[in-house]
Parts: C-alpha cells; sequence; structure tokens
C-alpha cells in the first residue's frame, strides 16, 4: 500500500499547472467558475490552446496526433484542469468517435477524420437516443436503407448535445430487422449539411439550450461512411460507452464544486452570521466531503488497478459521482436562500447582483446536473450492469 | 501508488482467516460470544502464536507491525468471522503501553501470556475526555469506568484520570484490585464496569491525553477495518440469500426493486473500503484525526444502511438468532457505538476543517 504519487507523477502535475497558468485566461476560467453558458467560440479556442501542446486528444495514441499519456496521467490531467476551472473539452470527437476510429475505422477514415478533429474543423455530435429509445437503446428506429452506395436514413435522433454548432454527426442506424434488436445496427458517419437532416433545439428546464431534435427525411449518405460493418454497431456503441471512464467519477470537478461552496457559505449570511457558522448547514457540507474523499479512493483503486471488479467500479463511479456532485449542486443552491430564485440573464447577474456573481447560476445549474444520472447510461442502467457483475447472469 | 497489500500482511491475513474459521464456527463464536468471560483462553494463546497481537505494534515497541495497515489487516479478518476475542481492548492496550515505554508490558501481551484493557468512558463524560471525573490521589485511583472492552478478561487495566492538577493521566491498576462488573454485549463480545475505589494504581504519565488521543484512533481504525470485514461477508451472505430463496416461482435476486437495493449498498461498501485505506494511510500523519474521523462517519454510514437492508432482504430467517448474518448486522450496528458514533466524528471533522474559515 502506497498512497504518494510518484516523483514523476507530481513532476507531470506541475507541468500541467505551469501550463494552465500560462495559457487558461482569466477571463475564460472565471466563465466557468460562475458556472456561465461557454460559447462556441470559447469552446474551440481552448481545444486549439491544449492541442498547440497535444494535450487534446487525451486518450488517443501518440502515433494519432494524442500525448499517450497513461491513466494516471490522464487523470492527473483532468483534475488539475476542474481545479483551474478550465472548460471541459466536448468530448463527441475527442473521447467518442477519436477512439472510435482508430479501434474499427478504415485507414481513409482514420487519415481523413481524425486531424479534422484535432484541428478543430469538424465538430461532431452524437445520434444516439430517440424518442423511443433511451435506457433500451436497442431498440432504436432509424433506418438506414442501402440504395446503390448509399444509404437513405430516415427518422429521429434526440438528446444530441451541441448539436447546433456540429457540421457532422454520428449516429446509430438500423440496417436490419432481422434478430435480435442488437444485431440490426450499424454505426455511420453523417454530414450535417446533408439535404434531408433538420436540427431542432430544445430549451431545458433551466431554459439553456445545449440538446437538440435531429430529424432524418431521407438522407443519403455515402456508404462508405459506415464505420467498422454493416450490422455490428452495437460492438461499436458499446466499444464507446465503456472507452474512457477514468474520469467518470468527477472527482476534480466535484472537488472545486466543494470548495466553491465553502467559500459562498462563508460570504452570504443567514440568521446575522456565515452560513459556515450554521452547524446543521456545516454539517452537510462535511458529510459530502467525507463521501467525496472516500470516492477519489475508490477512483485511485480503479486507475491503479487493485479493484477486483473493474467493470462494476466503473458503474459504481458513475452512480456515486453523479450523486455526490448533485448533493453539491443542491447546497450550492440552497446556500442562497431566496437570492437563488432570480432568472440569471446578463442583466440580472451584472446589474443587479443578488447573488454573488459566482453563484448566480447556482440554481440554474442545480437544474441541469440533474441530467448527471440521467445520461451517459442513466443511474438505474449502471445498476443493472453491476447487477449483472453481482450474480453471474 | 499502489493498492496491492504487502506479501506479509497477505500471509497474515490469509492465516488468520483459517484460524478464525477453525476456531468460530458460528455456533461455537456464539458459545464463545455470549458466556462466561466472553474468550476463549485457547484461541487467544493461538492467536498470539500467529503474530496477530504483534502486528498492532511496531518493531522498535516490541512488535513487528504496527502501521495503519497493520491493524487494519487483522481487523478486517476478525469482523470477517465476528471475532468474539477481546482484540480492541489489547489493541488499545497495546498502543498505551507502547508509547509509554513499558516493553515488559507489551511483550507479555504480544506472547498471550497477560492480556489489558484501557477504561476511559464515564456515564457522563461519554465523546469528551475533558469529562472524564475518575481521580488520582497519591497511590489510588477513585471513580468508575463504563463499558470497559475487554476488561472482563484483563489482568491488567489501563485507566484515564485526572491527575492533582488536573491534567489528564493514565494509569494502571491490577484487574484483581479493583472491582470489575462483566457482561457480555448485545452484538458478542465481553466488556465490563470497573469501580476504584482508592485502588492502588501505578501512574504510567501525569499528561497523556495525546497518547490516549492516538490509541483511541488507532482502535477507531480497527473497528472501521472489522465493520468493512463484516460487510463484506454479510453482502455475500445476502447475494446467496436471494438467489436461492423462491417466491413467485422465482429467486427474489430476480427482482429489480431487491437488486438495485443490493448495488446502492454494496457501493458503499466500496466506498467503506476506501475511506478505510485512506485512514490507515494517514495514521502517521498531521491528518491522522482527520482521516480517521472521516472513516468512522462513513463506516457508521455505510454499517447501518448494510446491516439495516440485509436484514430486510433477508426477510423472517434475517430477524433470527440462529442465522448467522444476524450476528454480522448487529456488530456493524453496535460498532457505531464504539469509540464515538457517527454523529460525534462529524463534529470533529466539522471541528478540524471550520468551513467558516478559508483554508
Amino acid at each position: 500500500m502506497d498512497l504518494n504519487y510518484t516523483p514523476e507523477e507530481e513532476a507531470f502535475r506541475q507541468e500541467v499547472r505551469d501550463f494552465l497558468k500560462e495559457n487558461l485566461s482569466e477571463e475564460l476560467a472565471t466563465k466557468v467558475r460562475n458556472g456561465r453558458e461557454l460559447n462556441k467560440q470559447d469552446m474551440e479556442s481552448w481545444h486549439a490552446t491544449l492541442q498547440s501542446r497535444s494535450w487534446l486528444a487525451v486518450t488517443w495514441p501518440a502515433e494519432y496526433g494524442g500525448p499517450g499519456w497513461d491513466a494516471v496521467q490522464r487523470h492527473i490531467f483532468d483534475e488539475e484542469l476542474a481545479l483551474a476551472n478550465a472548460p471541459r473539452t466536448v468530448p463527441f470527437g475527442l473521447a467518442m468517435l477519436g477512439p472510435v476510429l482508430i479501434k474499427f475505422g478504415t485507414e481513409e477514415q482514420k487519415a481523413t477524420i481524425l486531424p479534422r478533429i484535432l484541428s478543430g474543423e469538424d465538430w461532431w455530435c452524437q445520434g444516439y437516443s430517440e424518442p423511443g429509445a433511451g435506457s433500451d437503446l436497442a431498440s432504436l428506429k432509424t433506418r438506414a436503407v442501402r440504395d446503390g452506395d448509399h444509404y437513405v436514413i430516415n427518422g429521429q435522433k434526440t438528446w444530441t448535445t451541441l448539436g447546433q454548432f456540429a457540421d457532422k454527426i454520428f449516429c446509430l442506424v438500423r440496417t436490419s430487422t432481422e434478430g435480435k434488436p442488437q444485431q440490426g445496427i450499424s454505426f455511420v458517419l453523417v454530414d450535417i449539411n446533408t439535404p434531408g437532416i433538420e436540427m431542432r433545439p430544445i430549451k431545458l428546464i433551466e431554459g439553456g439550450f445545449e440538446v437538440n431534435e435531429v430529424f432524418f427525411t431521407d438522407v443519403r449518405v455515402p456508404v462508405s461512411n459506415l464505420v467498422g460493418e454493416e450490422n455490428m454497431g452495437w460492438t461499436i456503441a458499446k466499444y464507446l460507452l465503456g472507452h474512457e471512464r477514468t474520469n467518470i467519477a468527477g472527482v476534480g470537478a466535484s472537488s472545486e464544486a466543494l470548495n466553491q461552496l465553502k467559500a459562498l457559505a462563508r460570504k452570504v449570511k443567514r440568521n446575522g452570521a456565515p452560513l459556515a457558522k450554521d452547524p446543521l448547514f456545516a454539517a452537510k457540507v462535511a458529510e459530502v466531503e467525507i463521501d467525496l474523499e472516500a470516492m477519489r479512493l475508490t477512483n485511485l483503486r480503479m486507475l491503479f488497478g487493485s479493484s477486483d471488479a473493474q467493470g462494476s467500479v466503473s458503474s459504481m463511479l458513475k452512480i456515486k459521482g453523479t450523486v455526490i456532485r448533485q448533493a453539491i449542486n443542491d447546497l450550492s443552491r440552497r446556500a442562497l436562500g431566496p437570492a437563488a430564485a432570480p432568472f440569471p440573464s446578463e442583466e440580472v447577474i451584472g446589474n443587479y447582483g443578488v447573488a454573488p456573481a459566482e453563484a448566480a447560476t447556482n440554481a440554474a445549474n442545480y437544474f441541469n446536473n440533474r441530467k448527471l444520472s440521467i445520461f451517459g447510461g442513466s443511474n438505474e442502467i449502471q445498476r443493472n450492469i453491476i447487477t449483472k457483475e453481482t450474480f453471474g447472469a | 501508488m499502489d493498492f496491492t497489500p504487502t506479501e506479509d500482511r497477505r500471509m497474515i491475513a490469509d492465516s488468520f482467516r483459517r484460524f478464525l474459521a477453525d476456531k468460530f464456527p458460528a455456533e461455537r463464536r456464539n458459545e464463545i460470544a455470549y458466556e462466561g468471560a466472553c474468550h476463549d483462553a485457547d484461541a487467544w494463546a493461538g492467536l498470539a502464536e500467529l503474530g496477530i497481537l504483534g502486528a498492532l505494534v511496531s518493531e522498535e515497541d516490541g512488535g513487528f507491525g504496527g502501521a495503519g495497515f497493520d491493524i487494519t489487516t487483522v481487523f478486517e479478518e476478525a469482523g470477517r468471522a465476528l471475532c468474539p476475542e477481546p482484540l480492541l481492548g489489547n489493541l488499545l492496550a497495546l498502543r498505551l503501553y507502547a508509547a509509554h515505554g513499558k516493553a515488559d508490558r507489551v511483550e507479555a501481551i504480544i506472547a498471550g501470556a497477560e492480556k489489558a484493557a484501557f477504561g476511559f468512558d464515564e456515564t457522563d463524560s461519554f465523546g469528551d475526555l475533558a469529562e472524564i471525573s475518575a481521580k488520582a490521589d497519591g497511590d489510588t485511583l477513585t471513580g468508575r469506568k463504563t463499558v470497559v472492552y475487554g476488561g472482563q478478561a484483563a489482568d491488567w487495566l489501563l485507566v484515564a484520570a485526572k491527575t492533582a492538577a488536573g491534567k489528564l493521566g493514565l494509569y494502571e491498576v491490577k484487574a484483581s484490585d479493583a472491582e470489575v462488573l462483566s457482561y457480555p454485549m448485545i452484538d458478542g463480545g465481553g466488556a465490563a464496569e470497573i469501580v476504584l475505589d482508592k485502588t492502588p494504581a501505578t501512574c504510567l504519565s501525569d499528561d497523556a491525553e495525546a497518547a490516549i488521543e492516538a490509541a483511541l484512533d488507532a482502535g477507531r481504525l480497527a473497528l472501521c477495518a472489522e465493520a468493512v470485514g463484516a460487510m463484506d461477508v454479510l453482502k455475500d451472505m445476502t447475494r446467496d440469500y436471494l438467489m436461492q430463496r423462491q417466491q413467485f416461482g422465482r429467486p427474489i435476486a430476480t427482482f429489480q426493486a431487491l437488486q438495485h437495493r443490493l448495488v446502492d449498498f454494496s457501493i458503499e461498501i466500496e466506498q467503506a473500503r476506501s475511506i478505510v485505506i485512506y485512514a490507515a494511510g494517514h495514521m502517521d500523519a498531521d491528518e491522522r484525526a482527520l482521516a480517521v474521523a472521516k472513516a468512522k462517519n462513513l463506516i457508521g454510514r455505510a454499517g447501518k444502511l448494510v446491516a439495516e437492508e440485509c436484514i430486510q432482504m433477508h426477510g423472517g430467517i434475517g430477524m433470527t438468532w440462529e442465522y448467522a448474518g444476524s450476528h454480522y448486522a448487529k456488530r456493524l450496528i453496535m460498532i457505531d457505538h464504539q469509540l464515538g458514533d457517527t454523529e460525534d466524528q462529524l463534529r470533529k471533522v466539522m471541528a478540524l476543517t471550520d468551513i467558516s474559515v478559508a483554508a
């Protein structure tokens, strides 16, 4: 047993810190810290900054332009970025499609698509869920019918995150109705500007726009845009979902959120004293902090390969990580009392000053982060995965 | 970073596990745990011979372990077997004797030749050593110590008492010189009330508060590890029961309502295992008290969840004395009552990490 990082790992952490100090602007970090919406340019410029050091596609092998890090380095990197309030990178090209192409793509697909993800030329989005296929993803109905050198796609995708910025979409489509539902699914790449595609925004509970519906009407896609073989899309989908799990617990992000919660509790007053002095509130904060400490270790145990149940541990981390994050969001909202109420427009935040600027979006973030236990395989689906492992069925 | 146990600790765990399985099958365990001195002399001699007691003390103090991970290795196995022997009391005593250079006593306890216990709680002092009212007067002690773990089977009693100067002192009393009222505990194992009335005592320290806190933290860590061992076993029993028990024509393990509950407490068991590793790794660090308090708070919450859920998911059978699982559940609940409960630990965490002060 040894709970310390090696000197090499500590040196790497310092390297990341130095990089962030030099390259993460105070303006951007403040925006992230204050929970403000990032625009397309914010995200693209942050990607370019990371790519200038080849630190963008952290899971890619060096030969494809990744940094060639191991899981521990990626963990340290994620943690430092979160603690510095750097934007999270947009995962669809980097953490999802990239690894899929590296594993299943043709040489031509890799050569043409991967560099454009790194350069930011292509913004990818995800076409997985459908109105009738959420947790039961294999029941998806969007059809792709072969017509010469093309597939003709008809159907509807939904919950497509940041689709409004996207140039391309990777989709799971049904290419066969034979056999089990999982057996007739294919993974195809589609240019968002192909005639017949319509993207409609979905307004979310807190008023924000980050997800979309995507409608496909007789959309013609070259057969060469198929990834892997026809009808092996489910294998690819599972690979994609299971690929990058080192950051699934979001320990760094929760740690930073907890730091901010404590700072807020020192700033706001309740019953004539700083909220941080209220033992009932402080007890709730302490309990979350303890759970987070344990989860940090659970995460490290998985990273350093000591666990005998890697698969179910990552599902455990997804459940516990989201529950902890949501508990912090809950306390961060409650810390504001009545001041959590104003709908956070520019004017309200900039001029009215009801809540501290860094906390003005706390209620909105609380509502928005209810998504955490729903997306990426809902927490109930994670429980099913763990159950399978527990009972060996 | 490395989460693999050392070869030595793995060997201790393996041999102790085999030993406990042999000495304390469920029925025999309950006989020992609730009758007489709640202690089996042969078993004690055997575990001393295995080096279990020596593992609880550092080499320079006469043992061959003593680190946080040595303590957790021993007590996790004790928890897996619901070992009723007075390990906790002797751990506390060993740490205090070692801290005060009493090499002869350490040697005798490690060899299994003598046993000791540590009396600190009084009925009006729970959770606060400053409230202790037992007092030293010259070479004697007067006062009453309550629920002294292992006190029923001890040759020597270490006692925390106020010195004439009002400090917290540490004294040694020969058990046969004190009035010892023994009883079994509800979850098995023994304890005693120690009544002292101008009882002859030897002073080991007239300012022992820091040493006592350190020993109690070692005890808390031990209890946390014991809980993890017990939780592991109880989880396995519950899983097996769900697969075997048939209702509505199928194993109740096929019901999602039960599956998800089992998952939820399994997650807490992993969290518990993690926080014990964290605390064990900080036993010799400045953050020892904070790390241990965090661990015991989480263990208290997880232990209650696991115990209550496992009883519930077993249905009536989980309520019976005959079923071994019920005894694991009892132990998990009662661990929270020892050396400061969930709320006590939370108060300590809050005091040590005062969020009203910027870090």
